[in-house]
């Protein structure tokens, strides 16, 4: 059957003529959007520029996305996004400079990768033969370490979008990997740097790199656990951290969450400039009758409060 | 029809015209409800990165309670409905999971045996009660407005916790509802991105501008308003849109966000105050306008 793919073409050379151009190829059931990109470069229009290796999910060269969404298209059946013959969109990943058509610049992908310091730094007396990790330990490092660096989750980052200073997923679960590793002896400096901005309180947990992710790495996942390792190493002077904690406090009180407080506590009490700036939003929100002045609670506190208590231990 | 109702904090707390507008319409569809008034805050994924655990048993122990009231929950907030549908899941999946978790529930006589299930109001309306039945409570045919749709993380992601599969419908529930009323569903690239909550109060900048491009570009797509199934989104692009409207070349976005009951209320004819409509930031002025001069519904 036909297929066509409408895909973005940018010359560098002749900016101004950027667009989509449209080709229809044959394919069959298990054909790839791969296996119809190169159809194209091969037998229909040589200029058509991308990245490819090993057709087989390994390599991590040929993520782009498919009507908007990132994903590793020799991993993609057409027959799985376009199960009836619709035209699929074929744009290059986002959130990375494009180069000519679906080829992208990936230096601030790699930039990132070595901010995190992304190799083991062990302390102590060096062994005489290898340092010893557990089985336990290096099979639960496996599922980051299955990172293929394709950047489908860079691509699709939301906060990327509006803001490049930030780490971003991938980066992030590859400090992952290092923070979590047992011969490591720097865990605590990892977790000060990651606790910055631009660090893993600027995560908006949207999940669309849980989503994308072709080899299940869940950075946002990772990215959690390492917020609540931050706090347990003593790393609470953000508004992240005030945030989770005034959240718990909250729902520990009430069985629910006073959105007001949260506010206050979050930006910190004596924060008098954020607390300022942020007045009108308030006083907005009040004259329309936004805020419950009674809270709101759960009928049964004391039910909650107790599981608190015997999950926490405290 | 009748279900465990799980409104949320939200709806309960920074968005009343929510709750308003949810019961008239409920009432108008005869959806029966009984709220499970004992029920503690899900968590929104802010203690879960604290807690897993915690906040797994904080749901379960939702999920028990209307499993012990024989009635399937039914939720208006997406922020919720992921949440729950991810706790589910994660249990249901790990019996060993839930046995610990039902350990700590048995304190207060509580037992989840895994049958609960979990339904935003907007997967109600296509799956349960039909657009068709939902068209016999229109009697305004909304044809001429525009409404760009803006579905919320966590009722779309990640999609293998949220039943795509055996419910494809559910993708793009949103705009099949915004389009039942005659109205026209913007195709806005924000629809199904991050609205900038989560971290409102941790990194403000990056929220404000996430709420900038998305109802920026709804309103150059020319939307009449934006209809959300969650509320949490509405609180930062209803509110923080004023401070959003500063980084548009314009200065300004002027783009009510209506919550989808409210939407369902405009094609019911109701009136304004009915819904809640004045109490937004973003005036609903307009939008009512339309929705009042738009032509009666034949059916």
């Amino acid at each position: 059957m036909e297929q066509t793919l409408r895909v973005k073409r940018y010359d560098p050379e002749n900016p101004g003529e950027a667009g989509y151009q449209d080709y229809t190829v044959e394919v069959t059931d298990t054909t790839t959007v791969l296996d119809a990109l190169l159809t194209i470069r091969e037998d229909m229009d040589g200029t058509l520029s991308m990245r490819c290796s090993c057709r087989a999910s390994i390599c991590g060269s040929c993520a782009m996305r498919v009507d908007g969404q990132a994903k590793l298209v020799c991993k993609t059946r057409i027959s799985s996004v376009a199960p009836n013959g619709e035209t699929l969109t074929i744009d290059p990943v986002g959130n990375m400079p494009v180069i000519k058509d679906l080829v992208v610049e990936f230096k601030p992908f790699w930039d990132k990768m070595r901010a995190v310091t992304p190799y083991l730094q062990p302390e102590g007396v060096i062994p005489e033969a290898e340092y010893f990790a557990s089985d336990e330990d290096m099979v639960h490092l496996v599922g980051v370490v299955n990172c293929i660096q394709c950047g489908a989750c860079v691509s699709d980052c939301t906060v990327l979008e509006v803001d490049d200073s930030f780490l971003g997923p991938a980066a992030l679960a590859k400090a992952y990997r290092f923070v979590k590793d047992p011969r490591d002896g720097h865990q605590k400096d990892r977790l000060e740097d990651l606790n910055k901005p631009s660090g893993v309180w600027d995560c908006t947990r949207c999940m669309q790199c849980v989503e994308v992710c072709p080899k299940d790495v869940d950075p946002m996942g990772r990215i959690m656990v390492m917020r609540d390792m931050a706090m347990e190493t003593g790393f609470n002077n953000t508004s992240g951290s005030r945030h989770t904690e005034s959240f718990a406090k909250s729902v520990k009180k009430n069985g629910r969450l006073d959105e007001m407080k949260l506010a206050v506590d979050s930006m910190g009490k004596f924060n008098i400039p954020a607390l300022l700036d942020s007045a009108p939003v308030g006083l907005r929100a009040m004259r329309k009758g936004k805020f419950p002045w009674k809270g709101h609670k759960s009928s049964e506190p004391d039910k909650v409060k107790q599981i608190f208590e015997k999950i926490e231990g405290k | 029809m009748k279900y465990a109702f799980y409104p949320g904090c939200v709806a309960r707390g920074g968005t009343p015209e929510l709750m308003v507008s949810a019961n008239a319409v409920m009432d108008r569809l005869g959806i029966e409800r009984e709220e499970i008034v004992s029920a503690a805050c899900t968590g929104a994924g802010v203690l879960q990165e604290r807690n897993q655990k915690l906040g797994d048993a904080l749901n379960v122990r939702t999920f028990a309670l209307a499993e012990k009231m024989g009635l399937p929950i039914m939720t208006i907030c997406s922020t919720c409905q992921g949440v729950m549908s991810q706790a589910n899941r994660r249990v249901l999946r790990d019996p060993e999971y839930l046995a610990e978790i039902n350990e700590v529930l048995a304190e207060e006589g509580l037992q989840y045996k895994g049958t609960t299930v979990i339904k935003h109001f907007l997967w109600v309306l296509v799956e349960e009660i039909g657009i068709e039945e939902l068209q016999k409570t229109f009697t305004k045919e909304l044809s001429g407005l525009k409404f760009a749709p803006f579905y919320g993380c966590y009722i779309v992601r990640p999609s293998d916790a949220l039943g795509f599969e055996e419910h494809p419908e559910r993708q793009t529930s949103l705009e099949t509802v915004i389009e039942s009323t005659g109205a026209v569903a913007v195709e806005n690239d924000g629809k199904t991105k991050c609205c900038g909550l989560p971290i409102l109060l941790i990194n403000q900048s990056n929220a404000i501008q996430m709420v900038s491009n998305h109802t920026g570009e709804a309103k150059d797509l020319g939307a009449d308003a934006m209809v959300t199934p969650c509320p949490l989104c509405h609180l930062n692009l209803d509110g923080y849109q004023p401070k959003a409207a500063k980084r548009r070349p314009s200065g300004k976005i002027d783009l009510p966000i209506l919550h989808l009951p409210q939407m369902l209320g405009l094609a019911m004819g109701m009136q304004p105050k009915e819904l809640g409509l004045q109490r937004h930031i973003i005036s609903t002025k307009e939008v009512i306008g339309k929705a009042a001069s738009a032509p009666v519904a034949v059916r």
